[in-house]
């Protein structure tokens, strides 16, 4: 196998560390997240303080990351919280990607969760242990007290006497102390790399073309294969003649890969393998297959007629999911009425690196090197694909060339293994760009109708939100045609502003392609269309939108989420509300934030404006304000975006930032181009010609991250600097051109070029 | 099926290849180099660029049999030790955030500083704008392209190294 990770380039000198051996020995007890064994006696082999730490006799510190790396820094940040709690030297730190295996603990990688959610205090407590055990070898080694002698940097040093000992000399006695209770944490302030900028783990590798991804997987004799899959959502194949494709050189079986019945879960849609010694030969063979499909119930699906249906849908009555006071009454009561709807469409996740996986399956067994946010439930899926044991699946994760959400679903590592059985060869399986756009799992479409209540000073005083969006939950379950409480505790249900009659109602959507998770989940649509509503309520009060936001957030306290009104409890990623409180006083703190530091307020040029959003997700607080610039003809130009972010605390700074960056042009991208749409059953986008992300020159110019550190529990990263843009873009085009953009993308909605900004707008 | 003949980061190559396959999977599946990525495969998103005599090319739009004789420079071959200037710069500024497309990235920079020693911001965005990045480090791109400019400035002995250099096999 060539896939194991290279390590960095700079640290070559340490050539006898090499790879520690993954095999542990029988009994040796490890130090759990909260729950420390209290003894375990001398063992031969590498001292395993730790599922995620292992040390040699040589002194190798070996850290096994359980998460996957897609670019949001998981690598580098839990070796660096090791290494600082161990006190070992990070640059000789040895990085180990776990296997898919449930002693991790949860690997999903998904909802922003690798810090927030347990792996930092893990990883430190961990760290911690085994130091303070380094340590007290060394105190005995010298017959003076623990307290006297500190580790540093791979050694233990005595102060008083000048002594020092590297870790090595020290494994064998610290492995036979006592783990240490309690465990003492570093205090923030003697943290060396925890908080600070450290260079990413992989960024040698990938610099040098040497970092291996899904799509570079490798096994000896492997062959390699593409798929032909249906083209619309629960159809099969119902005849082929895969004469031509087998004529092609190199093309040695075509193979029909059974689709699971809808709902499909994560497994495979089924279709057609071409099997061949290259990628280019299985390529051009599934060019060559003549398929006739079979009918589908999604055959008809069209997004113009579904948005129609969806407009219908939110037009009625829905089901209630939220009631406090009376919104209805309040609504008739009001001074001033403001309604309007918000259309988002289905997203591809797109990433750079398509899905790809390599698996070879021998007799009951299934090894597999991929592209996965989830080992776990790629080999669920093995396993369940091929009614094989999952004792007997392994799942070892490469480097994720981008993920989005579209690599927690193994539908891909099941056709490897599938067709790894049915050749008795390994097989890699690279999904081309058109299947990745084409047959993924789309994030859903999503129309929304909002109506508020003003009273005569332009206070909010009801607010009525339907929402007609195809659940997730309706690819692994039937009959899911309503929003669920899950995806609108994604903004919907947790929404922060003070209003005291709240009705929120589902309308009915019947999904008609797969849905999946994208980069922020439902927060996508819902805080586009609340914080693009809350815009307009702020010019229906006559109101600057900053001040409109401060005054419906209201006075800093932390929100009640039990009196809601909601008919069920409002979700909170996964965190207690005791925990991780609806802070009013944080959102405040982004917004105000942002406000003074893009200089909110100041005079622009015509054609020029400024629109502002904040939004709460995964835990972390984020204001966004967007200036932009639209020209005669409708082109939009982005001179500069702000974005403020509180998760609670950095560990990784410099990676916070870089997350944020991305996910400024990643929400620029839903906002103004990005758009998969159906006909006839079919995706119309096929590839980055047509399904179109940002380039460098419709980039902000200027982005500006604004990390606010309040100290606050630990929030997510990856995902909650995407949701504030986009409306903040909207809003922005409106303070530019008077034009409300209500159904994205923007697209050549401005084509007419900007109309006159009305009368007392900005 | 064609037999073709070029050179690739230096070394002659000489492999059995289908009339039309493009260079991209040559590289990849052939020779073994797999710091090239295939990203869409149409010229769209720029992952699989390399050099071929010194100018950036779409490896996955580009018929192996036309670079026959012809000096072909990946990602692999762009330094001997990874210190070209765009290298040292990506890692000054910490670019990549996956990864996956920074090899087309820094093959397109690096050929951009070949042929032009102080880009301005829009000499980057024409040069770059065939390179999609979905995490969207453009930002820093940018900066390192600036930042590279100075390196390679700053060190004669690297000035313009962009171009693949004389390698006889």
């Amino acid at each position: 196998m060539t896939t194991t990770m290279e390590r960095r380039a700079f640290i070559g000198t340490l050539a006898k560390a090499g790879l520690v051996l993954a095999a542990t020995s029988a009994g040796v007890r490890r130090l759990e997240a909260f729950e420390l064994p209290h003894e375990h006696g001398p063992l031969a082999g590498e001292w395993e303080p730790s599922v995620f730490l292992r040390i040699a006799d040589d002194g190798t510190v070996t850290v096994t990351c359980h998460r996957s790396e897609m670019g949001q820094g998981v690598r580098t940040a839990l070796v660096m919280v090791m290494a600082d709690e161990l006190e070992a030297d990070y640059a000789t730190i040895q990085l180990d990607q776990g296997i898919g295996d449930n002693k991790y603990g949860d690997q999903n990688t998904d909802g922003s969760t690798s810090i927030r959610s347990g792996s930092y205090m893990k990883f430190r407590n961990a760290g911690a242990a085994a130091r303070m055990m380094l340590e007290q070898a060394a105190a005995a080694e010298w017959g003076v007290d623990a307290s006297a002698v500190a580790a540093r940097s791979g050694t233990v040093v005595h102060a008083a006497s000048g002594r020092s000992l590297p870790f090595a000399r020290l494994v064998a006695r610290a492995r036979t102390l006592p783990v240490p209770q309690p465990v003492v944490l570093k205090q923030p302030s003697q943290f060396r790399l925890i908080g600070k900028d450290v260079p990413g783990y992989d960024l040698r590798n990938v610099l040098t073309g040497k970092a291996v991804f899904g799509q570079d997987a490798s096994m000896p004799g492997m062959k390699y294969a593409v798929v032909l899959h249906p083209p619309v959502y629960g159809s099969k194949v119902a005849k082929y003649d895969a004469a031509a494709a087998l004529k092609v050189k190199g093309v040695e079986k075509v193979i029909e890969i059974p689709g699971a019945p809808m709902p499909s879960a994560f497994l495979p849609l089924g279709g057609l393998a071409v099997v061949a010694t290259s990628t280019w030969a299985a390529i051009e063979g599934r060019r060559k297959l003549v398929v006739t499909w079979g009918a589908s119930p999604n055959d008809s699906y069209d997004s113009v007629a579904y948005r129609a249906e969806l407009e219908a849908s939110a037009r009625a009555e829905g089901k209630k999911v939220r009631d406090l006071g009376d919104a209805g009454g309040a609504l008739a009561g009001a001074a001033r009425k403001v309604e309007a709807e918000y259309y988002a469409p289905h997203l591809a996740h797109a990433p750079m690196e398509p899905p790809a996986a390599v698996a070879k399956v021998t007799g009951d067994a299934c090894e597999t090197w991929t592209c996965t946010q989830n080992p776990q439930a790629s080999r669920d899926t093995i396993a369940a694909f091929l009614k094989i044991p999952k004792e007997k699946v392994t799942v070892h994760v490469t480097l994720l060339g981008g993920g989005f959400g579209r690599k927690s679903k193994p539908d891909y590592a099941c056709e490897a293994a599938f067709l790894s059985r049915e050749t008795g060869a390994p097989v890699k399986v690279v999904w081309t760009r058109e299947d990745d756009i084409q047959n993924g799992f789309p994030h859903t479409v999503s129309l929304q109708r909002l109506e508020a209540g003003l009273d005569a000073s332009g206070k909010i005083v009801a607010w009525r939100h339907r929402i007609a969006s195809p659940p997730i939950s309706s690819v692994f379950a039937p009959n899911q045609e309503y929003h669920t409480d899950s995806e609108l505790s994604l903004g919907v249900l947790d929404m922060p502003y003070e209003v005291p009659n709240v009705r929120v109602e589902v309308c009915k959507a019947p999904a008609h392609s797969r849905i999946g998770w994208y980069r922020s989940v439902s927060n996508v649509p819902q805080a586009f269309a609340i914080s693009c509503f809350m815009d307009e309520l702020a010019h229906a009060a006559g109101k600057d939108p900053v001040e409109f936001l401060l005054a419906a957030l209201g006075p800093e306290r932390v929100l009640d989420m039990t009196k809601t009104g909601t008919v069920n409890p409002v979700g909170n990623y996964g965190a207690k509300w005791e925990e991780h409180p609806n802070d009013i006083a944080r959102h405040r703190r982004v917004l105000q934030t942002v406000a003074k530091e893009s200089g909110w307020g100041k005079k622009l040029p015509r054609g020029e404006g400024m629109g502002v959003a904040v939004h709460r997700s995964f835990l972390t607080y984020v204001a966004s304000v967007v200036h932009v610039k639209v020209g005669p003809k409708g082109e939009v130009t982005i001179p500069r975006v702000d974005i403020a972010m509180d998760c609670g605390y950095a560990v990784h700074p410099d990676r916070v930032r870089s997350q944020c960056e991305g996910a400024v042009i990643m929400s620029l991208s839903n906002a103004l181009t990005s758009e998969l749409t159906y006909k006839n059953g079919r995706t119309v986008q096929s590839n980055y010609n047509n399904y179109q992300v940002l380039r460098m020159s419709q980039a902000p110019k200027h982005t500006a991250v604004h990390l606010v550190h309040s100290g606050g529990p630990l929030g997510g990263v990856g995902e909650p600097g995407v949701p504030p843009v986009a409306p903040a873009l909207a809003n922005a085009i409106f303070a530019a051109t008077g034009k409300r953009i209500r159904s994205l993308p923007v697209g050549r909605q401005l084509a007419g070029g900007p109309v006159a900004v009305p009368a007392g707008s900005r | 099926m064609p037999s073709v003949s070029f050179k690739v980061n230096g070394q002659r190559v000489n492999v059995d290849v289908p009339a039309d396959i493009p260079l991209l999977w040559v590289l990849r599946d052939q020779l073994n180099l797999k710091g090239t990525k295939y990203g869409c495969g149409v010229g769209q998103c720029g992952a699989c660029t390399v050099h071929v005599k010194g100018v950036p090319v779409r490896s996955c739009s580009t018929l192996a049999t036309s670079v026959a004789g012809q000096d072909v420079i990946t990602i692999e071959g762009l330094s001997a030790d990874g210190t070209h200037p765009v290298q040292r710069a990506w890692e000054e500024l910490d670019v990549p955030q996956c990864g996956y497309c920074q090899a087309g990235q820094l093959m397109t920079a690096a050929a951009l500083l070949a042929a032009n020693k102080k880009p301005t911001d829009a000499d980057i965005n024409a040069a770059m704008e065939g390179n999609i990045c979905r995490c969207a480090t453009y930002r820093r791109i940018r900066g390192a392209i600036h930042r590279a400019a100075e390196l390679a400035a700053a060190g004669p002995s690297r000035a313009g190294s962009g171009a693949p250099r004389d390698r006889e096999d």
